[in-house]
């Protein structure tokens, strides 16, 4: 165990100083790669925001949406029907049982069918249909809800990103998670409330004629600039799906913050038809089911352009700019998790993750090298050289950093020198029996060899599922407990054994092996 | 050989010893149960950090007075002027909930705050991420089982794993009865408390195998004396080592990671206690000899 042929010796000391390279990339000012080790959100600062999407009304509004193609296609197709009933997920018709075969055949029709919809992707239909006596219901299949839910995930993603991107976050993270979640990550952002707020906001812009009365067809909407009680038609003029820019501005005359919308073609067209109609009447600017303003029409707007006003204040005015920009989210959006940390905590839990770690380490220094002397010094030769390697390995990986990653580094440097100290306890007890030393250092090197991968392999499956089960911060302690042990092994077995070799060849005399 | 100790004449009373301790915890995690934080409980913690340090606790506890806030706690943190605040309301049901909070808070102490850190755990997502935590523990274990079960015989895996739920329900308990906080980075820490109890075990294991190897005519009790003898000053060095790295975090690595190595720090001594004293008694029982080791070989 002792002979080291020159090969692997060059070869273990090159791979040291390769990881000794990486590990000084994270020094200020280097310029040769672009490599590091990242800090976690709980160590810069920034937040960590886990959301939900809520498909309920999503499904129910797909399902609306579909009534008027569905009534057609029964009219059109020759089959009566009667109490036609929406609920929260399905449609259920009365429809006599002679008519129901036909039905059946039409509605699972490849090709040319404009109710339910095939999707290639799974060889499957959107809607299912099932009767029972005289009654059809009419659900979304698996497959549609999850083909729904997918489409509406991915836009929503989109969207969030667009949002996020408008405000200027610098380098954010935005995931899929599963298939009803999204997390972003914002690193170094100072004020999570307003991106939470942006992220929350489905703003879904629609414009309404107020009601005359209190006639079927309308609802209750309140105006959130005075809490007024307004009637306002279920009719959508237009809806933010026609916008194709708004920006925040000042209002030449009250100087008051508005925002600027232009409409598509379709949208100008429509708005213009409209106000002409309507002029003296009171039009309702409605964002996902509150009033923003509500003013009167007072000449008919046809150039495509018009303006909100609502007592905003400049902040308001560019984040509902931003919003309808952005799009409005497919479905509501849930923030489930949020773990926010700020910039100077992150420092502090640096300062004193860093300044644990150097005690800990000088401390663990001292007690190898009192207790086992010039080979003590090995050890801790070994032990620099290992934490170096980490570090190189992180940058290499470009691992996260997180405050129980540092902790995971410092209980290393602890278990680290466990290698050593069962390999020089073990060669203790060969030089009791053993005369030559040189023979004693190598039956005692291999002897414990088992015993050190035994015991680190029983850390590493801990850790791996740490990793697997983890997350966040903890995921960081796991990769770093992970790293420790492969170069922990790698120190003790290669450059330790190498250093004592050295020194138990070279010292004919016998003068160090007082372990 | 110096410094022989003969352990095994202890196995019977630190048998007893272990099964109170593990009674006594068993009965804690049953009655009184953990004090389980925010991650799998759900709700929101505040890190808050306050200018005027003559702030009192009461005062804070009494700018908390709102009944939509639910259970409030609230306790000093590492520096004056730092205070952990928990409240059951999940945040998140209103966006301009932290920023209110925040108003109210320093209207009502008439001081600056500083919100330093700010966790909300919906109760969807705090019990997914308990059951991940059982399950990992879980996991870690079966694992550890396994792999003991492959490279030792089967006695040897059974008492590697007493040992180990041992180490976990007494540091659980421990827990409880401290009503220290339970949350992600204390399930981090029982997990690297199973692999550093584990680490602990085998290596003994190892001993004992080979001396069982090595001297056919000693009674089990004998060759686990020996092998705990031979391996004690292992033990206890690197006990001691991963000890002082363990004892800098926890007095100088800041207030997040006190739990965590506080959970540790027991971890490793009852690990360590375990290896002995639970672990190598269990082979006695089974009065493993080289003949179960030979008989395992055939096979």
């Amino acid at each position: 165990m002792l002979s080291f042929t020159k090969i692997k010796v060059l070869s273990i000391y090159l791979i040291l100083i390769l990881t000794i390279f990486f590990a000084s990339l994270n020094l200020k000012n280097n310029n040769l790669l672009d490599k590091k080790v990242n800090l976690g959100l709980d160590l810069q600062g920034g937040s960590y925001i886990l959301l939900e999407i809520d498909t309920k009304p999503l499904v129910n509004q797909k399902l609306q949406s579909k009534v008027i193609t569905l009534k057609k296609f029964l009219i059109k197709n020759e089959i009566n029907f009667k109490d036609f009933i929406i609920a929260q997920d399905n449609i259920s018709i009365t429809i006599s049982e002679d008519k129901q075969d036909k039905l059946k055949n039409l509605f699972f029709k490849q090709q040319d069918n404009t109710v339910n919809n095939f999707i290639p992707e799974y060889n499957k239909f959107e809607l299912d249909l099932k009767f029972d006596q005289n009654k059809a219901f009419i659900k979304f299949s698996n497959f549609g809800l999850v083909s729904l839910n997918n489409s509406a995930l991915k836009q929503s993603i989109e969207i969030i990103r667009r949002r996020i991107d408008d405000v200027g976050t610098k380098e954010p993270t935005i995931l899929q998670r599963g298939d009803k979640r999204i997390l972003v990550e914002l690193p170094g952002i100072d004020d999570p409330e307003r991106i939470k707020e942006l992220l929350g906001k489905t703003a879904q812009l629609t414009f309404r004629l107020v009601a005359k009365d209190n006639s079927f067809g309308s609802e209750k909407l309140i105006l959130t600039e005075n809490n007024e009680e307004l009637m306002v038609s279920k009719r959508i003029v237009i809806s933010g799906d026609n916008l194709v820019d708004a920006q925040p501005q000042f209002d030449s005359q009250s100087n008051q913050p508005i925002v600027l919308f232009t409409l598509d073609r379709v949208g100008a067209k429509k708005f213009g038809r409209i106000t002409t109609e309507n002029v003296g009447r009171r039009l309702a600017i409605v964002l996902d089911n509150s009033v923003i303003s509500a003013p009167n029409i007072r000449e008919a707007i046809t150039g495509g352009t018009g303006t909100i006003s609502g007592g905003f204040s400049f902040q308001e005015s560019t984040d509902l700019a931003l919003l309808l920009r952005s799009g409005a989210l497919p479905a509501p959006i849930n923030i489930i998790e949020e773990r926010t940390v700020g910039p100077d905590l992150g420092k502090d839990s640096i300062d004193a993750g860093v300044f644990s770690l150097i005690i800990g380490f000088i401390l663990v220094i001292l007690f190898m090298f009192i207790k086992y002397k010039i080979f003590g010094l090995v050890s801790n030769i070994s032990l620099i050289a290992n934490l170096f390697m980490m570090i190189g390995i992180l940058t290499i990986l470009e691992a996260t950093l997180t405050l129980p990653g540092i902790a995971g580094i410092i209980l290393t440097v602890g278990m680290a020198v466990d290698s050593n100290v069962l390999i020089y306890e073990r060669i203790r007890e060969e030089l009791k029996t053993e005369k030559s030393i040189i023979h004693a250092f190598d039956t005692g090197y291999n002897k414990a060899k088992i015993t050190v991968i035994d015991a680190n392999v029983t850390t590493l499956i801990a850790a791996a599922i740490l990793f697997i089960f983890g997350s966040g911060p903890v995921k960081g302690f796991a990769v770093t407990l992970g790293i420790g042990i492969l170069t922990t092994l790698f120190s003790a077995y290669f450059i330790a054994r190498h250093l004592t070799s050295v020194i138990v060849l070279n010292d004919k005399e016998g003068k160090y092996f007082k372990l | 050989m110096i410094n022989k100790i003969n352990f095994s004449k202890f196995f019977n009373i630190a048998n007893i010893f272990s099964f109170l301790a593990v009674i006594i915890s068993v009965l804690f995690l049953f009655f009184k149960g953990l004090n389980y934080g925010v991650d799998f409980k759900g709700g929101t913690l505040l890190e808050i950090r306050i200018d005027n340090k003559n702030i009192l606790i009461q005062d804070i506890r009494g700018s908390l007075n709102m009944p939509e806030l639910g259970d409030v706690n609230v306790k000093q943190f590492g520096e004056e002027g730092d205070f952990l605040i928990k409240f059951e309301k999940n945040a998140n049901e209103n966006k301009k909930f932290i920023t209110d909070l925040k108003n109210s808070i320093s209207k009502k102490i008439s001081s600056a705050v500083n919100f330093r850190r700010v966790e909300t755990v919906g109760p969807k997502v705090s019990s997914e991420l308990l059951k991940q935590g059982v399950t990992a523990i879980a996991l870690a274990l079966g694992a550890m089982l396994f792999y003991i079960w492959i490279r030792f015989e089967w006695q040897f895996s059974l008492g590697a794993i007493v040992a180990l739920i041992h180490d976990v329900v007494i540091t659980l308990g421990i827990f409880s009865i401290l009503s220290f906080e339970v949350n992600l980075s204390i399930v981090a820490a029982v997990l690297t408390i199973v692999g550093y109890s584990m680490n602990d075990t085998v290596v003994i294991f190892d001993r004992i195998r080979e001396n069982l190897l090595k001297y056919s005519k000693l009674k089990t009790n004998e060759i686990t004396d020996i092998s705990v003898n031979e391996t004690l000053s292992r033990t206890v060095i690197t006990s001691l080592t991963t000890l002082l790295a363990l004892f800098s975090i926890f007095i100088l690595g800041g207030e997040i990671l006190k739990g965590f190595s506080f959970a540790m720090i027991l971890g490793v001594i009852i690990g360590t206690y375990s290896s002995i004293y639970v672990a190598s008694p269990v082979l006695n029982y089974f009065k493993v000899t080289q003949k179960t080791l030979l008989k395992d070989d055939d096979l």
